[in-house]
Formats: C-alpha cells, structure tokens, sequence
C-alpha cells in the first residue's frame, strides 16, 4: 500500500532526496522520495547498462536531455550510439525502430506524447504485435513504445488524447500504464526485458510527482510482472478500478467516503492488456459493488472492457447493482480550463458515483 | 492627432531585393521592386500588430494566464505578411501550430486572438481550441502537424500529377524543436525537395522578397502550371514554445546578431526612412496605436469570462439535431448542439 505524497514538482529538478534515518531505536526502512520522471530515468539508465543491445530513439532524446527530461543525462553517459536524436518523422522512425527490434536490437521507441503515435501506428500494429504471429513464432519483436498519454493541461484536441483503449484492443501488443515511481520503473523494466512489443503509456501530469519507492524497487533488478494489477487500498465496500492518474484521484476519493463508512477497495491496473481479471473479479466477489475510473472516452473504453469481462465471468452473480463507469466526457478535449477540468473525471465525480451504485 | 502635410514624402520608390534561388525554374522573381508609402505603411503596421502581439502573449504566458501550449512567431512576421500581400482572401490558407500571425493576417482581430489564447468565450474558436486551433473563413488552423513527416511528400506526388495550384511553404527558421536543420535533414535545401515540383529559396526576413517571390509563386500556380515550393529562410527569436527557453541548443549570441541585422520590421523602417517615404514621428504613432490596440485587447483576454458550460459539448457533428452526450457517469446526460 503505497502512500503517496502529493506535492506537485513541475520544475524537472532532480528531487530524489535520501530519507535514510537508521536510528539504532527504530528500524525504519530506507524508502526514497523519487518522482515518476527520476523512476523512468532510472529504469532505463539501468537497462542500457545491463543490456548493449537496448537504446533510445526519438525527438529531442539525446541532446536535449528529453522535451519531459524524461531522458536526462543519458546521452551525456552512454552517447550517440545508445541514445539518438530523431527527425520529427514519427512514421519513419518508428519503421526503423520496429526494423531494429526484428534484426535482434532492442529499440525503446520514445513519442513525444502518444498523440503523435497515430502517425506512425501502421508499423506498432502492422509490423511490430502482429509479426509474431503472422511468422508462426519466428521473428519476435521485443520492442517498447513509450511516451505520456492522455490529458496534460490545456494542450487542447489534438494533444490530448488517451490511447489505452486503442491499444488496448490488438493481440499481439502488451500494454501497460503506471501509476506510481515504482509502478514506471518495474513496468519499464519489465517492459524492455519483454520480448514482445510494449506500449508504455505514461503521464505527463505524474512526472514530477514525488512517491515512496521501497528499498526493494531501488534494487537494480526491481521488475514488476506485466499483467498483474495491484491492489493499492484495501476494502469492503466497493471496489474502484483505476490505471495511470486515476488510481489517485480513486484514492483520494476514497479517503473521503471511509470518513462517511463507506470503505473502498482501490484496484491499480497497472496492465490494459493482458488485463488482470481476476484480480478485479475476487473483488467484486467480496464487494458485490464496481466502479471504473480512466481518462479516456467512454465508447469502446477500458472500462466497457471491464463490464463486458465481469458479466462473462463469475463475479457477475455476486453484482448487487450494474457497474459504473466513471470516464473522460465523450468530446474532444476543449482548451479553455473551465471546459477543459469538467472534461474529466474529478475526485467529485468518483464519489458521487460510488453512491449511486451503493444506491446512498 | 495632430495634422500633418504628408505632401513631402515620396509616394513610392524602387528597392534591389535579394536574388532568389531558383530550382527547376528558368527565371526567378524579380529584384527590383516598387514599394508605395501606402503599403509601406499597411506592412510595418501589420507586422509591428503581430510582433507585439506576440510580445504580449509571451507575458500572459508567464503570468499563467494563457496555458498549455504556445508557440510564438516573433522574427518571422514577413513571412505571414508578405505571403498575404500576393494572395487574396479568397484564396486558401493552411498552417502549422505557429499560427498566431497567420490568424490575424487572413482576418483574425488581436482581440478574438488573444481572446482565444486565454481561453474566453469571446476567443476565435469560442476558447475551445486554444493557440494552436484558430480558424477564419478561408484559413483552416492552425494544426499540430509538422511537416517533416511522409505525409507532405504524398502530398507533393499528388499536386504535381494533378497540376494542382497549390503553393507549399517551408517557413525555415533553421531549427525543428530543438534539433538544428543539420543534424535532422540529409539535404538542407528544402526548396529542392518538392523534386519534379519548382522551387523558390527566398529571403523570409525581407517582407519584400517574400512578397514579390508569393507574387512569382501565385502567377506560376494561377497560370495552370502546377503546384510550387517555397523556402522562406527565416528565425524566431523564442523558443519553440514557451516550455523552451530557446539557447541551450542556439546560442545568445546568434539570436541577437539576427535581431540586429535582419529583423523584418526594423528593415522595412530604415527602407521607409531612408527613402524618404515616412517620418520617424509617423512611425512612433503608429508605434503607439499599435500598443494600445494589444493593451485593450489584452484587457479584453483577461476579463472576458470563460466559456460557458453549456457549450461543453456543442460542435461535435455538423448538421444533426441536438444529441445527447455521456458525461464523466452515465447519470450526467449532457446536451450537444451543432
């Protein structure tokens, strides 16, 4: 159970600060404050050492340290070779990158927000999920999409979107999508080990957002499973499901509703696809109650992903109420704020909506 | 404002301008052009409009009133008025997201524009779209697409073959993000690279020889020889947008020898003065006009209210009777008309 501090560093520094108290009268663990941004730098700083065949490409990756900084310093340790700096070609380099990965390298393939993913989403879906089984398990192609995804803060239409559910709907992709530091840095670890594609989907709100990482997930080999979601919060009331940015605001609404009786069991994704059922289903066989919550629109979502599964399966008989999805306004994104924050699920609305199911 | 005999100015003189390179093309646009104190005057007014308007959305920017993306044109201005003094209203106009001196040369007002990039209703696009996302009648945004990218390379194929009139500029301000032109193209020249289509290289910092070379661009295109290419060599003196402080990839030291060499309104003035055909104090009057327009309309950006909620989900389809929209729960049953 992660408790994650909020207060929002949007200047880039670097903010890992050591908490390391080894008082002789209380054993406390060593725990760091990293943020997300810091954690994905990590990952790959990590990787890129480990294995000679992983690098980096994409638009400003390398000498400008990466337009999120996600990127920092890395061209600076490991150069040109590792680290490359792309034409603003997205369909072009993408091609390469796909081309790399099925030649034995191990490309992470970074888009500059996944808004620009669409210009080259022929070859994520055409050449790289689907090669393995066009060849009959031939020619693998163990590559990683990364990028932020979905809404940042007033980027407007074009800059805005939520790719989960687009992704989320080819066989041959993985896709995950981090909430937390030590969820970016496991799910990218595990990612770049994969030898399938993976589409990393992050969030640039999250990236200067500091969490407690565990002094296990400081660990070099820290790897967190693709496919397995998490349970971040503990309940009997209710069970929310959330991935990326949401998994927070189901937490804050759920510190909200605990103060009223109502306790909330809060499911972090972590994976859109393969998607941890069973996970949510033992849930809501204790909670007979579901509420989804993502950014995306509603149509074809994540969450009609969820009802459809839930129906299909055994928690279906132990629902005292249908599932509610909780999900990004069906619009494309407004850019004046006020349009823009009632675009999106708020914390109000996650509340409001748990009482609705509970019929409260 | 005080009268003045504008007998004494010269009504029009003839400038040299720089020489274009030509591509596939047997003669270039001309080099010795006639520029009336009229124009003169409308092409300093207009780029000076645009230059502190963008001056203006740079401090909005940092006082957080205007947010998320803005990509500022400052140093590039005789492009946009240059091209807009050798087409009509009537013709079509596209652009990219650096799009704000565009908007206002194909008819935008500084107030809608800067009303837009604050987000109010009485914003271009209603504050829905945001700086990159403005619209007039004939000038379709305003786009988040580059052009480094296949597409336009389809596009060049297709408008050749057809013999469509259509004029394709690269505004080269040397820089895509913060990448320079050398470590991202393999050929610089981008005036070549239309191949079978012909292509201008021209001074974009001089707004008359991007005037005179749109003139060559549109008579070639209009005459039913087919699409053209434009390189306009020009410089932005901002970043690429506002999260880019622009000189850890350039240096001060370049950007300021460009303000001081080549900047377009300054050019134009000691043309105009030089010639005779303005006074530094008409200047300076417009100078102050020009001000005061951005001030009232910033104070319009600030003050207007944001939009209504009810506007949330209106312009999704064209032409439908009023539909319903799915909220962020299925009980917010939300109201969209065209």
């Amino acid at each position: 159970m992660a408790a994650s501090l909020r207060c929002f560093l949007r200047s880039g520094k670097n903010t890992v600060s050591a908490l390391q108290r080894r008082d002789f009268h209380r054993s406390a663990p060593a725990a760091v404050q990293m943020t997300v941004r810091d954690a994905l730098n990590q990952a790959m700083d990590e990787e890129l050492e480990r294995d000679e065949r992983v690098f980096l490409l994409g638009e400003e990756v390398a000498q400008y340290d990466g337009a999120y900084k996600v990127s920092r310093g890395l061209w600076k340790k490991y150069g040109d070779k590792r680290i490359i700096d792309t034409p603003i070609s997205e369909m072009g380099f993408t091609g390469i990158a796909v081309g790399a990965a099925m030649a034995g390298l191990r490309p992470i393939c970074e888009f500059m927000t996944f808004n620009f993913s669409m210009q080259a989403i022929d070859q994520i879906i055409n050449s790289a999920a689907k090669t393995y089984y066009m060849s009959a398990g031939l020619q693998s192609v163990p590559i990683v999409f990364r990028g932020p995804n979905g809404a940042s803060a007033g980027v407007a239409a074009q800059h805005s979107q939520c790719f989960a559910a687009w992704y989320g709907h080819c066989p041959g992709l993985k896709v995950v999508s981090p909430w937390n530091s030590e969820d970016a840095k496991g799910l990218l670890k595990s990612a770049i080990r994969d030898e399938n594609p993976v589409v990393v989907l992050e969030n640039e709100l999250l990236y200067g957002v500091p969490f407690e990482m565990s002094e296990e997930a400081q660990s070099k080999d820290f790897t967190i499973p693709i496919g397995k979601a998490k349970i971040e919060r503990q309940g009997n009331s209710i069970t929310l499901v959330a991935h990326s940015r949401y998994v927070g605001h189901c937490l804050d609404a759920a510190a909200v509703l605990a103060k009223e009786g109502i306790e909330c069991e809060v499911i972090n994704l972590r994976t859109i696809r393969p998607m941890d059922v069973e996970t949510i289903e033992t849930s809501v066989m204790k909670t007979n109650h579901l509420v989804t919550v993502e950014g995306g629109w509603p149509q074809f979502g994540i969450g009609a992903e969820i009802c459809a599964r839930i129906m299909e399966g055994p928690a279906f008989n132990y629902l005292d109420s249908p599932v509610t999805r909780v999900t990004g306004v069906d619009i494309p994104m407004p850019y004046a704020k006020i349009l823009e924050d009632h675009s999106l699920p708020q914390v109000k609305d996650i509340i409001f909506s748990v009482k609705k199911t509970l019929n409260i | 404002m005080s009268a003045r005999t504008y007998a004494d100015f010269t009504t029009q003189a003839t400038f040299e301008i720089k020489k274009c390179d030509v591509f596939k093309l047997d003669e270039g646009p001309a080099t010795q052009v006639v520029l009336t104190r009229d124009e003169g005057l409308q092409y300093y007014r207009t780029m000076q409009t645009m230059r502190r308007m963008e001056l203006k959305a740079d401090q909005l920017y940092k006082q957080k009133i205007i947010r998320g993306f803005c990509h500022l044109y400052d140093g590039q201005e005789a492009c946009a008025v240059g091209i807009e003094a050798s087409i009509n209203l009537s013709d079509h106009l596209i652009t990219a997201y650096r799009a704000h001196g565009y908007t206002y040369t194909r008819g935008g007002t500084v107030k809608e524009i800067m009303a837009e990039l604050t987000g109010r209703r009485g914003g271009i696009a209603k504050g829905k779209g945001g700086s990159m996302h403005m619209y007039c009648k004939h000038f379709y945004g305003g786009n988040g697409i580059v052009g480094a990218q296949g597409q336009i390379f389809e596009t060049y194929n297709m408008a050749a073959l057809w013999k469509l009139p259509v004029i394709f500029i690269c505004e080269n301000n040397r820089y895509g993000m913060g990448t320079s032109v050398e470590r991202a193209a393999a050929s610089t020249d981008y005036f070549k690279r239309g191949e079978f289509i012909p292509g201008l290289r021209v001074d974009g910092m001089d707004v008359l020889c991007v005037r005179e070379a749109t003139r060559f661009a549109a008579d070639h295109c209009r005459s039913g020889k087919g699409p053209i290419l434009m390189e306009l060599q020009t410089y932005r003196y901002h970043g690429h947008s506002m999260s880019d402080p622009g000189v850890s990839y350039r240096t001060r030291e370049e950007i300021q020898e460009v303000r001081s060499k080549s900047d377009p309104i300054s050019m134009l003035k000691d043309r105009m003065l030089s010639n005779n055909m303005a006074s530094v104090e008409e200047l300076k009057e417009i100078d102050v006009e020009v001000r005061k327009e951005i001030e009232d309309a910033a104070q319009f950006a600030t003050t207007d209210p944001e939009p209504p909620l009810e506007e949330l989900c209106n312009h999704i389809f064209c032409d439908m009777p009023s539909l319903e929209v799915r909220g962020t729960n299925p009980w917010a049953k939300l109201k969209s008309v065209s």
